[in-house]
């Protein structure tokens, strides 16, 4: 028998769908942002909760997925250099850069730690004074003061062997720039959560504003999500297009100001290269003037050669939600989580690893 | 990997937590979130607290579930 909470929970999920059906009269598309959506949808069964004219699209929303291989190049170049010690966070170890990985060159002898924070980075760099510890510093704006407040506790602690190369990215010009792209159709977002924790909300307004689009900032959970999507429903029906807010036991109207400030403090924005999106002007994040010292770009200059894409890897039109992963040829054939050929295949949190792991395993027939 | 987990604060020595998730503690930076106190719930992303948790809000959104679950009826 279901106990209390589970039947309520039951309820709760019907009443959303029930309603999510009676107010969307014509096909739609919703486009979740964030690799832990994805997930969290293909693990709870949502898609096939909702009704048939509700459609979920992935979007680029696993900053390993959207990463671009001239990074993981630089990094490859680095691990190999003697004095170098790399921490990375474990999901970057798999992706394929354009002729090695980091599990390779990790493989082969280079010093590559797996970390669970960025500080333990520091206890390593205290540890090895004779080495240079490169932390790989991707993610969004949930992630990236995280390594902020890193430069800082090294700057405190006075450790002149620290560095990190910044890959971070920003998620509302991606946005923008997935809106001007002319393929991508889309009538309303789930923002990411755990970003917003740290942004709020009003860098969202200009979906609203310019693009008269709808975004519910979503929890993680399965009802959460439900019930952002019948958040979502409301507003599509009424059609008004605001910015809410699903996530509020979280999510405050201004984020989280101390990481917001320790941002600005370390970083500067610059034009960044995403995987199979092209550059998006001010959507990354550099170490600054101020903190040059620790940028590994700018103090342990080294030369790469130019990356090459793997041509019949279709993860930038599947980021940008045009595809699907299995209209990729080499969906579940030459690519699969065991040995990847596209970054979306490789984190847990990638579009095509979740359509592999629960999406192409069970409707398969 | 920007999974965040929520956590209970034990104890606290300037910006060092140390907050328990089922059952396992852990030490974690309170650096981005330094207005906590013992008894609060953080969400923890990488050793840190990103943000609290805000009880309130929990307790509302437990009881519009309980109230819809009646809609559904
Ligand atoms: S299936 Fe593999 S190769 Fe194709 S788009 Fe996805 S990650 Fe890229
Ligand atoms: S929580 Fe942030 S980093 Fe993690 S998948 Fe979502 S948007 Fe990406």
């Amino acid at each position: 028998m279901l106990n209390n909470r589970q039947e309520t929970m039951r309820q709760a999920a019907a009443f959303f769908t029930g309603e999510i059906d009676r107010l969307i009269t014509k096909p739609v598309r919703l486009m979740e942002v964030c690799g832990t959506h994805t997930v969290a949808i293909f693990r709870a069964g949502i898609r096939q909760l909702l009704p048939p004219q509700v459609e979920l699209v992935s979007g680029p929303g696993c900053p390993v997925c959207v990463t671009p291989n001239d990074y993981l190049d630089t990094a490859v170049a680095y691990s190999r250099l003697p004095d170098v010690i790399i921490t990375t966070f474990g999901d970057m170890l798999r992706v394929p850069g354009s002729a090695s990985s980091l599990a390779a060159e990790k493989a082969a002898g280079s010093d590559i730690r797996i970390v669970y924070s960025p500080l333990e980075s520091l206890d390593i760099a205290a540890a090895h004074p004779e080495k240079k510890i490169i932390f790989l510093a991707v993610g969004f704006e949930t992630t990236a003061p995280l390594a902020a407040a890193t430069v800082l506790e090294a700057e405190r602690r006075g450790l002149a062997n620290f560095y990190v190369l910044s890959a971070h990215k920003l998620v509302p010009p991606a946005l923008s720039a997935l809106l001007a792209d002319r393929e991508v159709r889309v009538d309303g977002f789930l923002l990411p959560g755990n970003v917003s924790a740290m942004i709020g909300e009003q860098p969202y307004c200009f979906l609203a504003e310019k693009y008269h689009l709808p975004g519910v900032i979503a929890g993680f959970d399965p009802l959460d999500i439900l019930q952002s999507v019948y958040m979502l429903a409301r507003q599509i029906h009424a059609s008004t297009a605001i910015v809410e807010n699903q996530y509020r036991r979280i999510v405050r109207h201004e984020g989280n100001p101390a990481a917001r400030q320790v941002l600005t403090q370390v970083y500067e924005t610059v034009d960044a290269a995403w995987r199979g999106m092209g550059v998006i002007p001010a959507s990354g994040l550099g170490v600054n003037d101020r903190y040059r010292r620790f940028n590994a770009l700018a103090a342990l200059p080294l030369q790469v050669e130019k990356a090459s894409e793997q041509a019949a890897c279709r993860c930038g039109e599947v980021l940008r939600g045009i595809i699907k992963p299995a209209d990729c040829l080499l969906f579940g054939k030459a690519c699969v989580p065991e040995h990847p050929v596209g970054s979306c295949m490789v984190s847990v949190e990638g579009t095509c690893a979740a359509w592999y792991k629960y999406g192409a395993g069970k409707w398969q027939v | 990997m920007c999974l965040a987990v929520p956590a209970k604060v034990i104890d606290i020595i300037d910006l060092l937590a140390t907050v328990e998730v089922g059952g396992i503690t852990r030490q974690i930076s309170l650096m981005l979130l330094p207005d906590v106190t013992i008894g609060d719930f953080v969400l923890v992303h990488a050793g840190f607290a990103i943000q609290k948790v805000d009880q309130e809000e929990a307790r509302r959104t437990t009881e519009l579930l309980k109230e819809l679950a009646g809609y559904a009826e």
